[in-house]
């Protein structure tokens, strides 16, 4: 019999039930709520009076809405504000664990979860969020679920799920100054937005394991902008080290049996995946978005492709429309493109080494006098928790941001998806390291280049995008 | 879950690959509380001119001429027909509350993204996965002819179409179960009750850190 790989190890020690036809009941050991997708959720126990079933699985914390500006007076919009307090009245009624707006572990559910050592490797991840795909770093199975799902986790315990099919995607080592968001959104332009649809993909080969456990969750933050609901990597030494400690992980005796566990959270040598993608690391760049779809992406040392050499029609149209809305001619030179605002932050990029990575670009522009430019509009660092936010400040990385020209804020989903006051204008462009580049993603017309962290700071002081490697060299 | 067995309705076309959620119900929506009332905010981006908000007069808005459910022949629809990984993006079960509020119980394409094919069915719309050639020809079928229907019958997992072509497509026996009696899955699942507790005694012997 060939082995297992990590996701059907994963699936197999969470299956409850099996039905006929391949469903079956999945335990879920670890779910995250925020106050967008929960509370028609929290609605729905009410109605039928369902108890949640553990309430101990659950954690949750508000970050979509909440302001990154000054939170003393509370939140301004009206019906933001409403949605905030239906999640602080839902958890104090059925007694969840919650870090409310003022907390200073409160962020983005995807940045706490770990940082609380809430997710573990091994555990089975929901949230009622499409980037839940983030835990899998962890060598979990992790992935976003609807609101009913979220009532149903709530109920249960269980989501009723079918078994996806296994993709592991290789990628050998990369070059110097190649990030953890330039390996995955090369990754997304090789297997294209759907390629990891009704999969669940493993990233392997010496560029993951060579990455931290934060670059590893930024690789797996974006599975689903391949597709694929789960992303996930092997547990190693790295993962372990990281779990340790944090105020939600095991102790004592507890731990000792869990690392023992963990251990085994690896694909076996021969284990059989559906499909396998191989990438060639060295010829990753640093990457840029160009379209309204991530897999519209190059490196900064190309060009904007030419709708004209697509033979696929759909596509070509797709090419044709996106080069319209993001206001660009084919063919530029992707160092030609100016920005008006740049946006440092999201679950993707908040974490404190993204701020390091950053800063050192911020840095570097200081100490040679320079700042954002003047034709840069708004330049934002948000970051991930308030205990991201914290750490940076212990470490002086705020100072630094602001003696740069950057905004220094406070934790949120802020400008990645705009619900609250951050937003673009229309026809602006920005430098995001976000994960979504869609239309009006950022604000209605706006346009969202997706970058890393050190590539979107560098447009800020540049004006314009720029090969990171040529300044920090 | 209201109960889906056959329609019989009028199809709309969305002609562009990769239609995501947020284009479905922008996320200045997703602000609010309740699970319906998203129906006149479907596609608000591309189906208004002006920039909409929640709590708007929708009847008062100027209406984009040239989106495709704003003209008068696609009034009333029922299925929507379009291209593929329909639905990606952002996790929001709004989409389908949107798209159900609207009046479209049906969808058709080539391929959808997971989480929105999966949250369709927990509101009563049924996606239907059929080969890209199959939905090509579709289009081009309900572009050449006004007041274009199909019918739908789920039990016999079968679309008609106008001159009585039939078309079959698969769907998993569970999710069709559930909608044609429009069935609640936690009432289901709480039918497990013993099974779930038996797993949990188990698991908490091998895995106790789970459960501290
Ligand atoms: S940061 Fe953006 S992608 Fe992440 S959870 Fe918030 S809105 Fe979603």
């Amino acid at each position: 019999m060939a082995g297992k790989t990590l996701y059907d190890k994963l699936w197999d020690t969470h299956v409850v039930r099996t039905e006929e036809g391949g469903t079956a009941l999945l335990y879920i050991d670890r779910h995250l709520v925020h106050e967008v997708t929960s509370p028609q959720a929290f609605e729905g126990l009410r109605i039928a009076h369902r108890k949640p079933w553990r309430i101990d699985t659950v954690l949750a914390t508000p970050d979509h809405n909440v302001p990154t500006t000054d939170r003393s007076m509370g939140i301004e919009d009206p019906i933001a504000r409403i949605q905030v307090e239906t999640l602080d009245a839902n958890v104090e009624e059925f007694g969840i664990t919650y870090f409310p707006m003022n907390d200073v572990r409160q962020g983005i559910v995807h940045v706490i979860g770990p940082e609380e050592g809430a997710t573990l490797p091994g555990m089975t991840v929901v949230c009622g969020d499409s980037h839940t795909s983030t835990h899998g770093a962890f060598g979990a199975l992790a992935h976003g679920i609807g609101t009913s799902e979220v009532e149903h986790v709530l109920a249960t315990q269980c989501l009723v799920q079918k078994k996806m099919k296994n993709m592991q995607v290789v990628v050998s080592k990369v070059g110097a100054g190649v990030t953890a968001k330039d390996i995955v959104l090369a990754i997304i332009g090789e297997i294209g937005t759907a390629g990891g649809t009704g999969y669940a993909i493993e990233f392997a080969g010496e560029a993951i394991s060579d990455l931290s456990i934060e670059g590893r969750m930024t690789v797996c933050n974006m599975a689903i902008e391949g597709g694929a609901r789960a992303g996930m990597v092997a547990v190693d030494n790295k993962t372990i080290e990281y779990v340790k400690g944090r105020p939600f992980a095991p102790k004592g005796e507890n731990w000792d049996m869990a690392v023992e566990d963990w251990k085994g959270l690896t694909s076996d040598p021969d284990a059989k995946f559906d499909h396998v993608v191989e990438i060639d690391g060295r010829q990753i760049q640093p990457q840029v978005t160009w379209g309204t779809s991530p897999e519209m992406v190059v490196g900064v040392d190309a060009r904007v492709p030419d709708p004209e050499n697509e033979s696929d029609a759909v596509k070509k149209d797709g090419m044709e429309r996106a080069l319209q809305y993001m206001g660009l001619e084919a063919n530029t030179p992707i160092t030609e493109i100016a920005v008006d605002v740049v946006f440092i932050g999201s679950c993707t990029n908040s974490r404190i080494e993204d701020l390091r990575a950053a800063a050192v670009v911020a840095q570097k522009a200081v100490t040679e006098g320079r700042k954002v430019s003047d034709t840069v509009k708004q330049a934002l660092v948000v970051p991930g928790s308030g205990l991201v936010k914290q750490q940076a400040e212990e470490e002086g990385l705020d100072k630094i941001f602001v003696a740069a020209g950057f905004e220094w804020r406070e934790p949120g989903c802020s400008m990645c998806l705009a619900m609250n006051a951050d937003r673009l204008q229309p026809d602006e462009r920005c430098a995001s390291t976000s994960n979504r580049n869609f239309e009006g993603r950022q604000g209605q017309g706006g346009r969202t280049h997706l970058v890393s962290p050190a590539m979107a700071a560098a447009a800020a002081i540049a004006g314009h995008f720029v090969d990171v490697r040529d300044l920090t060299a | 879950m209201e109960k889906f067995t056959v329609l019989n309705g009028l199809v709309a076309p969305m002609d562009r690959a990769n239609v995501d959620t947020d284009a479905i119900i922008p996320k200045q929506f997703l602000k609010s509380i309740k699970r319906s009332g998203f129906g006149p905010n479907l596609f608000d981006e591309w189906r208004y001119l002006d920039h909409g908000e929640p709590g708007m007069d929708n009847t008062h808005r100027p209406l984009n001429p040239d989106f495709v459910l704003n003209q008068s022949r696609y009034q009333g629809a029922s299925i929507l027909l379009a291209r593929k990984n329909f639905g990606c993006g952002s996790s929001r079960e709004h989409a389908p509350w949107a798209l159900e509020d609207y009046g479209f119980r049906v969808i058709i394409a080539p391929s959808f993204a997971d989480i929105f094919f999966n949250n369709c069915f927990k509101n009563g719309i049924l996606p239907i996965k059929l080969d890209e050639k199959i939905v090509d020809g579709l289009f081009q079928d309900n572009a050449a002819s006004d007041g274009y229907q199909l019918k739908v019958d789920l039990e016999s997992q079968t679309i008609t179409t106008p001159n009585g072509t039939s078309i079959r497509f698969d769907v998993d026996e569970f999710r069709k179960d559930c909608l044609l009696n429009g069935l609640d899955d936690i009432g289901l699942t709480l039918k497990h009750v013993d099974d779930i507790k038996a797993y949990e005694t188990k698991r908490k012997q091998q895995a106790p850190w789970l459960f501290a």
